[in-house]
């Protein structure tokens, strides 16, 4: 595989850009593979690289039906961060942390991460206690959390709303200097140039139709360009679980639900943080391009549409211009939607099933982006040797019959409860 | 006509509680509480008229078109 590098920039000037190496192949499916990954998004893509990277097992393929980086991993809003109280998720998200920190000279691919910090804003006395709760409890796992009070809040973002009249005045904010943004494009690609550098099959535009199983044990997939035999299945299809699990007889605590971004028009440098409202569910960078980027709740009801209806995004940027007021002068440049795993408790599922070499990664929620690197890796481990590792333990698919439930406010699918 | 913003949801109508006179097996009230079919197509679900007349009605819904083919009263059998 060629490196990106300065040198190989310069060198290939001179051929006007025309010799690159692909950064992946177009292979056909094999008969056979050792593991396969169904779904080529971030997360399947991050499991085959660390299969191949942790693990030596390089006999993989991954089977997308569409194309690579076309689901959640290129809809979502970027932001990645680790600002969780409970020990699951905590731990977990701060792994992921270190895994970004170091994802573009690991990956040789830029992916742009920004860690420019996030913060949560406070509205209210109680709100503040929360948070300086949920700081303490971040930096006990050794995150980083500053509690910011109002004055200081406003120095960092002065373009919110501070006057004194207004609905939900902004009291403080938890913030998480070393959160931020990443490339969300670049990750997908990156994880997908060094899987298949490695030996990993990358099979797009091929749909799993069916499985064959024997005994308790996965013996084989079935695709729409023909039958692969296979030891281990992983699956990572996000907002497509349900659909998948229904062919191999499994309900699971998982609804499908549509989630909404939007970007503006590209303005000038004003917001070099990430910011969410804290008496709503909005939230708001920019991007490199100067749009503001933003996103906010559920549509609110089971939907594959992958694109949202006007109620909410009406409802979303109504909390956004109540933060920031100058945003209602912005043109809107996009609207879009993808279709979210909602889980039952807001925490993902990262586990081995009943049925024998069929593994599951699922339930991601509004935070499947930040936790692509860690789903990877912890996914690729629990398939590599057929037991979770303690960074997901906590993220069992049994839990919720067990009762051990993962009360963190990462919202469920019951949007309307919360 | 209504706005959809008339409406609130209420979650899959086809869950059924389980009968309490009778054993009742972890897997079953996982399965009423937690479980879910989700499925793209027909999708049976409750809605609440909540700013209107407050009352449930069943719904009928395509889950990847958001076609409505049928509604019904929150007690009526759907067919």
């Amino acid at each position: 595989m060629q490196n990106y590098s300065i040198f190989n920039l310069i060198k290939n000037a001179f051929t006007n850009h025309q010799n690159w190496d692909l950064a992946w192949k177009d292979p056909t499916p094999k008969k056979e593979y050792d593991v396969v990954i169904i779904g080529g998004g971030g997360h399947g893509l991050a499991t085959a690289y660390y299969l191949a990277k942790e693990h030596n097992i390089t006999n993989v393929a991954i089977i997308e039906k569409g194309w690579i980086g076309g689901g959640n991993v290129g809809r979502n809003t970027t932001i990645i961060r680790s600002n969780y109280m409970h020990d699951e998720n905590a731990l977990f998200s701060e792994f992921g942390m270190n895994l970004w920190r170091k994802m573009s000279q690991d990956l040789n691919y830029n992916v742009m991460f920004s860690p420019r910090g996030i913060i949560n804003l406070a509205h209210s006395d109680a709100q503040m206690n929360a948070y300086a709760r949920r700081g303490n409890s971040m930096r006990l796992n050794g995150i980083d959390a500053v509690l910011l009070n109002r004055e200081q809040v406003k120095e960092i973002i002065p373009m919110a709303d501070f006057s004194e009249n207004v609905r939900f005045p902004i009291f403080g904010g938890l913030m998480q200097p070393s959160a931020g943004t990443a490339r969300h494009d670049a990750v997908a690609w990156g994880y997908a140039r060094q899987a298949d550098s490695m030996g990993v099959d990358i099979i797009q535009n091929c749909e799993v139709t069916g499985f064959d199983l024997s005994a308790g044990k996965i013996k084989g997939i079935r695709t729409s360009r023909g039958d692969i035999k296979v030891k281990k299945v992983g699956l990572c299809v996000a907002g497509s679980t349900n659909i998948l699990a229904e062919k191999l007889n499994m309900t699971l605590p998982i609804e499908t639900h549509l989630l909404q971004a939007c970007v503006s028009e590209p303005v000038k440098p004003v917001l070099d943080r990430v910011v969410t409202f804290g008496a709503g569910h909005f939230y708001i960078s920019q991007s490199d391009k100067g749009e503001m980027v933003m996103g906010g709740d559920l549509d609110g009801y089971n939907s594959y549409a992958q694109r949202g209806n006007l109620p909410t995004l009406q409802h979303v940027l109504t909390e956004g211009i109540a933060m920031m007021p100058f945003l209602s002068k912005l043109k809107m440049l996009r609207t879009w939607g993808g279709i979210m795993d909602m889980s039952m408790d807001g925490s993902p599922i990262i586990d081995k099933t009943h049925i024998d070499g069929l593994y599951l990664n699922c339930g991601w929620c509004y935070g499947g982006f930040k936790a692509t690197p860690a789903s990877g890796w912890t996914f690729a481990h629990t398939i590599a040797q057929d037991r979770v590792h303690e960074l997901n333990a906590g993220f069992s698919l049994n839990r919720f019959s067990t009762g051990h439930l993962i009360d963190e406010k990462g919202l469920g699918t019951k949007t309307w409860i919360s | 006509m209504r706005s959809q913003n008339e409406f609130s949801y209420g979650g899959d109508a086809s869950v059924k509680r389980p009968e309490l006179n009778q054993e009742i097996s972890d897997q079953d009230w996982d399965n009423f509480v937690y479980n879910r079919k989700s499925l793209r197509g027909k999708h049976l679900e409750l809605w609440q008229h909540i700013s209107g007349c407050r009352q449930w009605i069943k719904v009928e819904r395509d889950t990847g078109t958001h076609e409505i083919f049928n509604t019904y009263k929150a007690d009526e059998a759907s067919s």
